[in-house]
């Protein structure tokens, strides 16, 4: 693996109101690298994840993706926001497009490629989480792991830098948590930088490199899954580990 | 019956323009609906607090003023002329008038149809990479309009009869109810069939586009 960092925190801080949700982050993801987010509700991960394609503004401290700082408007920001890709608890599929048209409309928009370049990519990635023979559906005719197989499909095709997933499996029936691990977990050996908030730790001692655990607003413990999930050195993280292994 | 069914051309001339407000007015204001509602919901205040300020401003202010201020106020005492014969210039104003009164319903009907949308969605277009006025046009104003649909029938129907108003408000604009006056006027109606008849002549006009902007509506729909 190589070790060129991809997106660096540093000394980045965020409040919302009074409320000090993130505080002095410093957080390097390293290309090709898959790190896991972890931690209780309210601490913050969510906020994390939106301030790397800057769906949320920091207050403090600079964020940069491949060593370029975050523009803070305009195209610029556009752009960088089609760098990172992003995949929401809830798919957010657009409801009035079908599938196809999901993943075609930033590449074509976007990325401006032509609409049979951007056809054939998207039914290529479709078919890459098996998917391809629901293309013609809307969101709504599909389940929940199917759609957030297309809101994966429809990151990727924008050849995003990076994949931000936040709780990507949370809002799911629990027989249909597998089928997006499973394309997780390839992603992540084919070499993608991602950044994953989910408790799922199957996943995270499968594909993950490292765990950053976080606890009100800040990093409280990073480790190897292995070493975090059996000999967490934090007594917050004990707490919490032992909450999330017992229900 | 037959004194009005003998006079027919005449009633139908006053529902022809009656259908030319409409048209005319429904499309200027539905364009600047549109772009009232873009405002509202844009991230820049000043442009917001402009939208805000002048639907409030408009909506709360009875169609009978606006109307008279476009014919009095800005036609008749400051002058200015949007066509050569006095028919055709009030016809105008009344458009504008009626045109930037029922913007504002447009506008507002617009708005509850985007805070339909799920959040989720504008973020996900964001996160694409798609600028705001590419989201707005992309994702937001199709989505709404599919789900404002019916509501939007209302407001043409209000229009259509909101319409009216331009000839009593002293325009004197030429439409169907300044006709019907004008045959009572002359004495060549009566009252009661006339009434009827013109009555069944806005039914004529506004029940098709109800059941249309209904049907349009279950055909459009998103599902979720
Ligand atoms: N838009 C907002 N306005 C105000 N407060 C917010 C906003 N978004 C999040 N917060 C607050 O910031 C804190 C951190 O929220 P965040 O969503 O990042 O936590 P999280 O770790 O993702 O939690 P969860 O596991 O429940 O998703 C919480 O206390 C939350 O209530
Ligand atoms: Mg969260």
């Amino acid at each position: 693996m190589t070790s060129t960092p991809l997106v660096v925190l540093e000394n980045v801080n965020k409040h919302f109101g009074d409320l000090h949700v993130l505080r002095d982050i410093d957080m390097t993801v390293n290309s090709g690298e898959v790190v896991v987010v972890i931690g209780p509700s309210g601490s913050g991960k969510s906020t994390l994840c939106r301030t790397i394609n800057r769906l949320e503004t920091v207050d403090s401290g600079t964020i940069s993706l491949d060593g370029q700082p975050l523009p803070a408007e305009g195209r610029g920001l556009a752009k960088l926001r089609s760098d990172v890709g992003m995949v929401f608890q809830s798919f957010n599929l657009f409801a009035h497009k079908t599938v196809l048209q999901n993943v075609t409309l930033g590449p074509m928009k976007v990325l401006k490629q032509t609409k049979a370049q951007a056809e054939a990519r998207g039914m290529e990635l479709l078919d890459r989480v098996q998917i391809g023979n629901q293309a013609n559906k809307y969101p709504a005719q599909l389940s929940g792991g199917q759609q957030q197989r297309v809101a994966i499909a429809r990151a990727l095709a924008m050849n995003p830098k990076v994949l931000l997933f936040d709780e990507p499996t949370s809002a799911l029936d629990p027989e249909m948590v597998q089928e997006v691990l499973d394309v997780m977990t390839d992603l992540a050996n084919e070499g993608m930088t991602m950044v994953v908030v989910t408790h799922e730790m199957g996943f995270a001692r499968r594909a993950a490199n490292r765990v950053v655990f976080m606890a009100d607003g800040q990093i409280v413990e990073e480790n190897t899954p292995d070493e975090f999930f059996t000999t967490p050195r934090s007594e917050r993280a004990k707490d919490f580990l032992s909450k999330i292994l017992t229900h | 019956m037959e004194a009005f069914l003998s006079n027919i051309d005449r009633v139908v001339d006053g529902f022809s323009w009656t259908v030319r407000l409409t048209l005319l007015s429904a499309f200027f204001s539905f364009i600047l609906g549109i772009l009232l509602t873009a405002m509202r919901v844009s991230p820049v205040p000043l442009l917001r607090g402009l939208s805000t300020a002048y639907i409030e401003g408009i909506r709360s202010t009875p169609l009978t003023l606006v109307l008279l201020f476009c014919g009095l106020g800005l036609n008749s005492a400051l002058g200015v002329s949007l066509a050569d014969s006095v028919a055709l210039d009030v016809f105008w104003w009344a458009v504008i008038g009626l045109s930037a009164y029922t913007s504002c319903f447009v506008s507002e009907t617009l708005r509850s149809g985007i805070n339909t949308i799920p959040l989720g969605q504008v973020e996900a277009a964001r996160s694409l990479g798609l600028t705001f006025t590419q989201n707005l046009r992309l994702i937001v104003v199709p989505q709404a309009l599919r789900t404002v649909v019916g509501p939007l029938g209302s407001v043409l129907i209000a229009l259509t009869k909101n319409t009216t108003v331009a000839s009593v408000a002293g325009l004197g604009v030429q439409e169907a109810s300044r006709e019907m006056k004008l045959m009572f006027d002359q004495g060549i109606a009566p009252v009661l069939p006339t009434f009827v008849g013109f009555a069944i002549g806005f039914l004529i006009l506004t029940l098709p586009m109800g059941y249309f902007f209904g049907w349009l509506s279950k055909r459009v729909a998103v599902v979720r």
